[in-house]
């Protein structure tokens, strides 16, 4: 019942064919308010960190984590490249070198990730971006801590997606989409989009 | 040993263009472009903006500057994965304007604070806290200017180099105007040219100093 790091990276796995199943579906969602390069981009990230975990899996899940971050910072450029980036290695950092997780080290892990987003991008919910996804996620994550990882990361899928849904009636405040103003409004915000299909990926994974 | 500066654009070309122009007022200062993604196309490339800081670092520290959007976070992230993050800094500042400011700053010797101080002070702001009165004491030149350019980017530009690190204030007036005379684009705004009378006054223990480099500037018609 314990999360190392093959574990982890079988979740990066599940996640990187979610993002290469709704590549086309990113692409759509980014056409009309950013420059329609999410899911391409993101999919040639994931696409890397898959093939470096096939090479050699690290010892620890902060060593795992921080191989995906390094990988999507190079791979994926734009806004999601550091996002994603800082996401994962402040995940790393923030799980050090422990062997096993639990289901507080992964809601730890969430919100180091949280935290590194909104350092970085400087959005709060509300902005239409990836943090109105994960923002509610964190905060399921937390309140599901006390029955185990599966659990924990289900209740953070089933917040991001409805935190994703969240931003279609919102102006976006951050990227590309903000100069699209009121026109922006009734979109599906790309990377809130994707957010919420990695953790729903990795919920699935570790049921 | 001199700040390094970098641009990080969403364009190759926006970059090599700032930087060539940056360049030009500031030989000796490495100004390194980091633009455009690896294939040539639009957006910014974590790797290549830590190859441009590696690059641009000669001991002094780097200064980052950026266009627009992700550029800023690629800049922040890269500066977050230094090694020693505190060698360098990311400035919000207008990317032309503001690299001018740094590379003549950086030119002049100013350290990592002072150049990045000159650069997001480059928005056109920074005349009111400069516009001390001059109590006294203050050293006064009158000065006819017969180079061809007048007071355009590259006189400016040796004209804020000469008097760099002296410690005097320069207020350099052409009519009803006022200029920082340690500002390269506040002396540039004055649109001094070729004829025109500028008032020179300088206060500060080393203020006489200040006036007669101008002076001798303003001689050798800037070398031109």
């Amino acid at each position: 019942m314990g999360c190392g790091a093959r574990e982890v990276a079988d979740l990066l796995r599940a996640g990187a064919a979610t993002i290469a199943e709704h590549r086309a579906e990113l692409i759509d969602l980014d056409r009309p308010i950013g420059d329609s390069d999410h899911g391409e981009n993101l999919n040639r990230g994931f696409t890397a960190v898959v093939s470096t975990l096939d090479t050699a899996v690290p010892e620890t899940p902060g060593g795992v984590l921080k191989i995906a971050a390094t990988t999507l910072i190079s791979k994926v450029g734009g806004a999601a490249g550091p996002l994603y980036g800082t996401a994962f290695l402040r995940a790393a950092t923030a799980l050090g070198d422990r062997a096993e997780l639990d289901a507080e080290a992964v809601f730890t892990a969430l919100r180091a990730g949280l935290r590194g987003v909104v350092a970085r991008g400087k959005a709060v919910v509300g902005d239409a971006t990836m943090v109105d996804a994960l923002s509610p996620a964190v905060d399921a994550a937390e309140a599901a801590v006390g029955d185990g990882i599966a659990a924990v990361l289900a209740a953070a899928a089933d917040a991001a997606d409805k935190g994703a849904d969240s931003t279609v009636p919102l102006v976006a405040r951050k990227g590309r989409a903000s100069y699209l103003g009121e026109r922006g409004v009734g979109h599906l915000d790309p990377g809130a989009r994707s957010t919420a299909l990695l953790l729903r990926a990795f919920a699935e994974a570790a049921r | 040993m001199r700040v390094g500066l970098v641009l990080v654009s969403h364009s190759g070309k926006l970059a090599e263009g700032v930087a060539e122009l940056a360049a030009q007022m500031a030989p000796d200062v490495k100004v390194v472009p980091a633009g455009g993604l690896p294939d040539g196309g639009i957006g910014t490339d974590y790797d290549s903006v830590l190859a441009a800081v590696e690059r641009a670092e000669e001991g002094g520290g780097v200064v980052l500057l950026y266009d627009l959007g992700s550029a800023e976070m690629t800049a922040d992230l890269v500066v977050e994965s230094l090694p020693d993050p505190g060698t360098a800094v990311v400035v919000a500042a207008p990317l032309v304007e503001g690299a001018v400011a740094a590379a003549v700053a950086a030119q002049g010797g100013a350290d990592r604070a002072g150049v990045a101080s000159a650069a997001s002070s480059a928005a056109g702001g920074g005349e009111s806290e400069a516009a001390r009165e001059s109590a006294g004491g203050a050293e006064t030149a009158e000065l006819t200017l017969g180079n061809d350019v007048g007071l355009h980017a590259r006189p400016a530009a040796l004209l804020v180099r000469g008097i760099a690190g002296l410690d005097a204030d320069v207020r350099i007036r052409l009519g009803d105007q006022e200029a920082d005379g340690h500002s390269v684009l506040a002396l540039m705004s004055l649109s001094a040219r070729k004829g025109d009378r500028i008032d020179v006054s300088a206060t500060g223990t080393q203020a006489a100093e200040a006036i007669s480099r101008i002076e001798s500037l303003v001689e050798r018609n800037f070398d031109e």
